[in-house]
């Protein structure tokens, strides 16, 4: 096999281009005289790519030869498909090289099971080896922690790398045994347990022993594939709460599955990939972890999927208008960040200049609240925004995202596994039934 | 610590050198006559309706106002006149002014005011300001000639002075230039020191054998990474603005070289050689509006601490 470092790069490119984490974030390491590079704890992305994805990291794998076959995965053995592997040492080289001209904040090192999980897990630390010592890297480094590894090999990776992962790769164990037979939840999850463990472990090293080895210092995360099974957005955000607390991971990376494999159990080829889900699971993973709100209070059995038009903050405030409007000069911070239309950076700033004066509505919308959102949530000083009218069909515009024919054809998409369960109410009437019953016209406008 | 200072309306417009020095020399006259301007223009802007007055950059003049930011309003408020200064704001200086004055008669609180019209357009610039310089540190894009990095930017704020310490931190044992075209000014780096110096024009090298490989190699993986099925330019753009593109390797077209690399005259190796010993400048140190923007003497490797700091000292 000669192929070249453009062709190996091609098809170890493609390979990668699946996995959706790809943040350089979580670290402050600063260069040391003879190093090349440094590691800063608020990421950058160094490009974005025609899909619109972040290239933080050169993503590759250093192999996409595999032996196990698990049916959603462009790499499954039984697939007919060009393979390719770097040498460790040409990786690392072409890694340098990127780094150089700023193309890059680092490596993202995956890789399919070469021979056994330890032979694999022995190369990439070889790679990383090289990165490290021999060249004296100080960037990024993201690495896979292969299921099934030896777990001295894992800790020698981590010791290496900024960050560690390990897929979850679907949400349910029924989904793993149809799709991913080589793989079980615990072969999963106990690496997933030994990393958060060495992390726990190594903060008590470094409190004690200033020069201990570091190990992951930008922790753990995870990845899982969305609409490849029946799970609903419920168990997911379930998961992923329990993921957040059990194994302290900093970020849990949701992906659209895109169909690989014309298996009678998947999609198949040319479905489009549920973006619009994707989106709303991001988007209550941030109210997870930045908005204080806990996933039960997002869904519930009784609304087991998210809104396809309503984005899930909103839907949280229009199912609980008894605690609105508040008042913006005098509601506490936590209470602030729940309104629709105030983020974090709104909310900070409310609660700054608030201090030296009354907020008024213009106030609040040079302070970045976004009021068309807002409006309907908030008064300044006892009254509510001057000219506001509530009608149903204004709030739902209001609350609705920006362009409501991509949030249909994205609707579409999420009913691929038509459970009653997981069917929507979108179709039904253009205003949500939410806003019917929540919101009594005379009360809000007076 | 607060304190009023009455300062009359006149129908008069400042006009001084464009340097920072000059613009706070701007403050102390007003302060020192109890007037308030109507406008405040560097020398190179076109003329207004209001009769002139030409204000002489005194450095003595602008320390003593540097100086009174901090004491009497705080680090932070001056801090904010420094990086407004730096922004593209075309009118800055009456934004900081009126941010100065404001602050002389609230004192530190004024920086809380963040819902007050006239702060609030003065925090935005500086917020454009620090985004770009951001952006820059994402999508400036070297090229090796020969062991030396060069980069070409054109960025609206003036963003070099607030790149340099991540590239001369992150790059500590490279020498690398990066070129301002906008604003006719580099960012030198060695590995015993950096500085930024005025340069007018700059024609880099065509790319080596080595060089365009590694562009190829790039511009490979950067088409590849995307998912097909995914396509959404929009997203792209709005992550990524367009003006950015110019610069940046993976859209330059196969093989080629970048837009400025024309001529092969330059020898960026010994422009680099060169620093710290004798810089070869062209005619950007008779440019009134450069030249005060330069440190006054070459300095050692800034400290961790405060190296903007330190070079404004050294300015003023």
């Amino acid at each position: 096999m000669s192929l070249t470092t453009l062709e190996k790069l091609t098809i170890l490119t493609d390979a990668a281009k699946y996995d959706a984490a790809c943040t350089s974030s979580g670290v402050d390491r600063p260069n040391v005289p003879g190093q090349l590079g440094n590691a800063v704890s608020y990421g950058l992305c160094h490009s974005f790519a025609a899909d619109g994805r972040c290239i933080s990291l050169l993503k590759v794998l250093l192999t996409n030869s595999c032996i196990y076959n698990c049916k959603y995965c462009v790499n499954r053995s039984s697939n007919d498909t060009p393979r390719a592997a770097f040498s460790p040492r040409e990786l690392a080289d072409l890694t340098i090289a990127f780094y150089r001209r700023n193309y890059i904040e680092g490596l993202f090192l995956s890789s399919g099971v070469l021979r056994s999980p330890d032979y694999t897990c022995e190369q990439l630390i070889e790679t990383l080896r090289i990165l490290r010592q021999k060249y004296r890297f100080g960037g990024y480094i993201h690495v896979k922690a292969i299921p099934g590894a030896d777990s001295a090999l894992i800790s020698r990776l981590g010791l290496l790398a900024d960050r560690m992962s390990v897929n979850i790769e679907l949400p349910s164990e029924t989904g793993l045994k149809q799709l991913a037979p080589n793989k079980t939840k615990s072969s999963i999850l106990k690496p997933m347990g030994l990393i958060s463990g060495k992390i726990r472990e190594n903060k008590h090293d470094l409190a004690l022993y200033k020069h201990a080895p570091v190990f992951a210092p930008a922790g753990q995360s995870t990845q899982m594939i969305v609409g490849a099974t029946p799970d609903s957005d419920l168990q997911i955000l379930r998961l992923t709460e329990g993921l957040y607390k059990k194994y302290r991971l900093k970020r849990v990376f949701y992906s659209a599955y895109v169909p690989v494999s014309d298996s009678a159990l998947l999609p198949p080829v040319g479905t489009k990939p549920p973006l619009l889900r994707e989106h709303r699971l991001y988007q209550a993973d941030w109210l997870l972890r930045f908005y204080g709100f806990s996933a039960s209070e997002i869904l519930d059995e009784n609304t087991p999927s998210f809104d396809p038009l309503m984005d899930p903050k909103c839907c949280w405030a229009l199912r609980h208008m008894e605690q609105f409007p508040i008042d913006v000069n005098r509601a506490e911070y936590a209470m602030l960040l729940r309104v629709p239309g105030i983020g974090i950076k709104s909310a900070k700033r409310i609660v700054t200049a608030r201090r030296e004066g009354s907020l008024t509505f213009e106030g609040l919308r040079r302070l970045g609240v976004v009021l068309k959102r807002a409006q309907y949530f908030v008064t300044c000083s006892g009254k509510m925004m001057p000219g506001l009218r509530v009608t149903q069909e204004g709030v739902f515009r209001a609350l609705t995202e920006p362009s409501p024919r991509r949030q249909l054809e994205g609707a579409e998409q999420l009913s691929f596994f038509d459970t009653p369960s997981s069917r929507l109410s979108w179709g039904d009437s253009p205003t949500s039934p939410l806003l019917t019953e929540t919101i009594p016209k005379g009360e809000i406008s007076a | 610590m607060t304190h009023s200072y009455p300062l009359k309306e006149i129908s008069k417009a400042y006009r001084y050198d464009g340097s920072f020095a000059g613009f706070l020399s701007c403050v102390f006259e007003a302060y020192l006559k109890k007037e308030y301007p109507s406008a405040i223009f560097p020398e190179d802007a076109p003329g207004s309706l209001f009769p002139e007055k030409w204000i002489e950059t005194d450095r003595e003049k602008a320390r003593r106002v540097y100086v009174s930011l901090r004491k009497n309003i705080s680090r932070e408020a001056r801090e904010q006149v420094r990086l407004g200064f730096l922004s593209c704001n075309p009118e800055k200086e009456l934004l900081l002014f009126r941010f100065i004055r404001t602050g002389l008669e609230e004192g530190p609180a004024v920086m809380n005011r963040l819902a007050d019209a006239s702060v609030h357009e003065l925090l935005k610039a500086v917020q454009q300001l620090q985004n770009e310089s951001h952006q820059l540190l994402q999508f400036l894009r070297f090229s090796d000639y020969g062991g030396v990095l060069i980069a070409t930017v054109e960025p609206k704020n003036r963003v070099l002075s607030l790149m340099a310490e991540h590239f001369c931190s992150r790059y500590s044992g490279e020498r690398f230039l990066i070129w301002d075209k906008t604003h006719r000014e580099a960012l030198f780096h060695s590995p015993e020191k950096w500085e930024i110096l005025p340069l007018l024009s700059f024609t880099p090298p065509p790319p080596g054998r080595e060089e365009k490989e590694y562009r190829r190699l790039w511009k490979r993986f950067y088409d590849t990474v995307a998912i097909e099925s995914r396509y959404n330019p929009r997203c792209r753009r709005s992550h990524m603005p367009m003006r950015y593109w110019k610069h940046m390797t993976e859209f330059q077209p196969e093989n080629g070289s970048s837009p400025s690399e024309k001529g092969g005259e330059c020898r960026p190796t010994e422009i680099l050689v060169s620093v710290g010993n004798e810089p070869q400048l062209t005619d950007g140190e008779k440019d009134p509006i450069i030249r005060a923007s330069l440190p006054a003497s070459k300095r050692e490797r800034p400290t961790r601490s405060h190296p903007e700091e330190e070079k404004l000292h050294a300015e003023i």
